[in-house]
C-alpha cells in the first residue's frame, strides 16, 4: 500500500469535469481529500490523501498529468525554519494530521512534511513565524 | 529542624574562582537528592541553576538614541514603525514588547496575525540590524529640531537597557476554552468544549518554582538574561505570594513574579525573540535563568521539586478569564501537563506547552558551564522578595 498527500492544480478548462472519481473508477485508488478550493478565475487546487498499489499510483498521477492538471507532494509546501523554531510547541495544537508532534521527554518539536496535508494551520498560530509557506513549487512528480 | 549545613554565598563565590563549586542544573538535582538524600546532596552541591523561555509580554527596552545636530527633543518615536514611549526626555524612548506596527490591521481580519511589532524590533536590534528611527517634535528653543528619520542599529545607540517589569512568572495557569467556538488568546489557540488545554512554564526547570519563598532570590540577584548577564531589581508587577501552596511550599497558582534590567547591546537574538500570538499580539520571547545558591538544606528541599509535585489550576478562557471569573475546573500536575494529555470530565484532552521545555533546559545547562568556568559569580540580594 502507497499513500502520499498531493496538492492538485487544475486549469480552469477542466475543473468542471469529473476527474478524482476515476482514480477509484479505473485505478483502484482511494482518497481522502484534505482541502478544496476554487479560484475566481476557476483555477482549483485540491489537497488530498491519495493511496493504493504503487503501480495504480503512478498510472492515477500519469492520467491527472495527461488531463493537464500539475501535481505537487504537499510537504514541500510548508516548510519548517530551524533557525526560528524554538520548540514551544503551540503548532501541535492546531495541527491536523500529527505532521507536527513532540517527542518526550526532550520536549523537542518534530515535523513529519510527509504526514503534513498543507492546511497552512501552523503557519499563523506559529510564535516565531518558523512554518513557512513556500511558493516553490519545483517539486512535481 | 536546623540545617546541619549552612554556606554563604561569599563561601560559594571562593569555590567557583577556585573552580571547586559543583554545580547542576534543576533537572539534574532531583536525582541527586533521591539517591544521596537531602544533608549529602546540600553538602557537595553549591549551585543550581534554573531556565525558563516563553513569550513575556510585559518586556521592553529603555533606549537612549543619541542626540543630533540641531538638537531635539522627541515627543513621538517610531522604531521601524513601531511606535515607542517617548514622554520621558529629549532622546530616551521605551519601546514595549506587545506594541503593534502602527499601521496593523490588528484584530480587524480576525484573528489578526500581528507579523511585527516591539518584541521583533528588540530581536533585530539585538541581530544588529538596521532600523529606521522616525521621530516628531513640536520644537523648543533649546531643541528646535522638529523631524529626523535615520537608519540605526543597536551600536549607535549610547545606551539600550533591557528592562522587563513582569517576568519569570512563578506558575501559570493550564488554559482550556469551555465555549463552543475556537478562540485566540495569550495562552494560544484553544480549541472550543476543552479541545485542548495549554500551559506555560518549564516546570521543575523554573526559576521561582524551585525558591518558592524567595529565600535566596531578591533585589540585585544576578541571572542570565537574554544570552547576557542580567540582575533582578524589584519584584514583578503583580507579585503576589498570598496564593494557596501545597505541603513543600510550591504555589498552586500564579504567584510570584520579576522584574528585570539587564544592556541589551550584550544580549542575543537567540535568547530574546520576537513573537506574534494569533489574534492577540505581539510579544517577546524571553530567555531567563537563576542560580539558586544551595545555603542549607532547607533550600536542597526546595530545588529538589520535580514536575508531579507542582499543580496548576484549570482555568476556563471561553467565558470565566474575560468575565473576571476566578474558577478552577481542576488541579493538574506538570508531569501529567507533559505527557501530552490530561482527563478532563472524563475525557481525554491533548496538553500543549507554550514554554520551549528544550530551550529552558539549555539555559540551565548555559548558566552552569557559565559558573563552572567562573565567568559568572553569585551576587548577594539586598533585600529578598517579598514572600507574604
Amino acid at each position: 500500500m502507497y499513500s502520499k498527500i498531493i496538492a492538485l492544480r487544475f486549469p480552469k478548462e477542466i475543473v468542471d469535469k469529473p476527474i478524482v472519481v476515476n482514480l477509484v473508477k479505473k485505478f483502484d485508488l482511494t482518497f481522502n481529500i484534505l482541502k478544496a478550493t476554487i479560484f475566481p478565475r476557476k483555477e482549483g487546487i485540491l489537497v488530498m490523501e491519495l493511496r493504493g498499489h504503487r503501480k495504480n499510483f503512478n498510472k492515477g498521477i500519469e492520467y491527472l498529468r495527461s488531463l493537464g492538471i500539475s501535481i505537487s507532494i504537499t510537504g514541500q509546501d510548508v516548510r519548517r525554519n530551524q533557525e526560528k523554531c524554538y520548540h514551544c510547541g503551540t503548532c501541535t495544537a492546531v495541527c491536523p494530521t500529527g505532521a507536527l508532534y513532540i517527542i518526550r521527554p526532550d520536549m523537542e518539536v518534530m515535523f513529519d512534511s510527509e504526514r503534513c496535508s498543507a492546511c497552512e494551520m501552523c503557519v499563523a498560530v506559529c510564535p516565531a513565524r518558523a512554518m513557512e509557506v513556500s511558493l516553490d513549487k519545483v517539486h512535481v512528480l | 529542624m536546623a540545617s546541619k549545613v549552612n554556606k554563604t554565598i561569599n563561601e560559594i563565590n571562593e569555590k567557583i574562582k577556585k573552580g571547586k563549586a559543583v554545580v547542576v542544573t534543576a533537572e539534574e538535582i532531583i536525582d541527586i537528592v533521591r539517591k544521596k538524600g537531602r544533608q549529602k546532596a546540600a553538602r557537595e552541591v553549591d549551585v543550581v541553576t534554573t531556565g525558563t523561555f516563553s513569550p513575556m509580554c510585559s518586556s521592553g527596552a529603555f533606549i537612549n538614541f543619541g542626540h543630533t545636530v540641531p538638537t531635539m527633543k522627541a515627543a513621538k518615536v517610531w522604531l521601524n514603525n513601531v511606535p515607542a514611549y517617548a514622554g520621558i526626555a529629549a532622546v530616551d524612548i521605551y519601546i514595549g514588547a506587545t506594541e503593534p506596527a502602527a499601521d496593523d490591521p490588528l484584530n480587524k481580519v480576525y484573528p489578526g496575525e500581528f507579523r511585527y511589532g516591539g518584541g521583533h524590533v528588540i530581536q533585530d536590534l539585538v541581530a544588529g540590524k538596521v532600523v529606521k528611527l522616525r521621530a516628531e517634535a513640536y520644537g523648543t528653543d533649546c531643541y528646535p529640531r522638529k523631524d529626523l528619520e535615520k537608519d540605526v542599529t543597536i551600536n549607535d545607540f549610547p545606551s539600550a537597557i533591557l528592562c522587563n517589569p513582569r517576568n519569570a512568572y512563578q506558575n501559570y495557569n493550564c488554559a482550556i476554552n469551555l465555549s463552543d467556538k475556537t478562540i485566540y488568546t495569550y495562552m494560544g489557540p484553544l480549541k472550543p468544549r476543552a479541545g485542548n488545554a495549554n500551559y506555560a512554564t518549564s516546570g521543575q526547570l523554573s526559576p521561582l518554582l524551585n525558591d518558592p519563598y524567595f529565600k535566596t532570590v531578591g533585589i540585585g540577584t544576578k541571572i542570565f538574561l537574554g544570552g547576557a548577564q542580567g540582575f533582578i531589581v524589584w519584584p514583578g508587577t503583580q507579585h503576589n505570594p498570598s496564593v494557596p501552596r501545597t505541603k513543600k511550599g510550591v504555589p498552586r497558582r500564579p504567584s510570584g513574579a520579576l522584574f528585570v534590567v539587564g544592556d541589551l547591546k550584550k544580549m542575543s537574538p537567540k535568547w530574546l525573540v520576537g513573537v506574534s500570538i494569533l489574534g492577540y499580539g505581539c510579544s517577546l520571547a524571553v530567555g531567563l535563568g537563576v542560580p539558586i545558591p544551595i545555603l542549607n538544606e532547607e533550600i536542597i528541599r526546595y530545588v529538589a521539586i520535580s514536575d508531579e509535585e507542582i499543580y496548576t489550576q484549570i482555568v476556563d478562557y471561553g467565558y470565566d478569564y474575560p468575565n473576571g471569573i476566578t474558577k478552577s475546573y481542576g488541579e493538574v500536575n506538570y508531569k501529567e501537563l507533559k505527557s501530552g494529555s490530561i482527563i478532563f470530565n472524563g475525557q481525554k484532552i491533548p496538553t500543549v506547552p507554550l514554554s520551549s521545555y528544550k530551550k529552558a533546559k539549555e539555559i540551565a545547562q548555559i548558566l552552569k558551564e557559565w559558573i563552572l568556568e567562573g565567568k559568572f559569580l553569585l551576587t548577594e540580594p539586598q533585600q529578598l522578595l517579598p514572600s507574604a
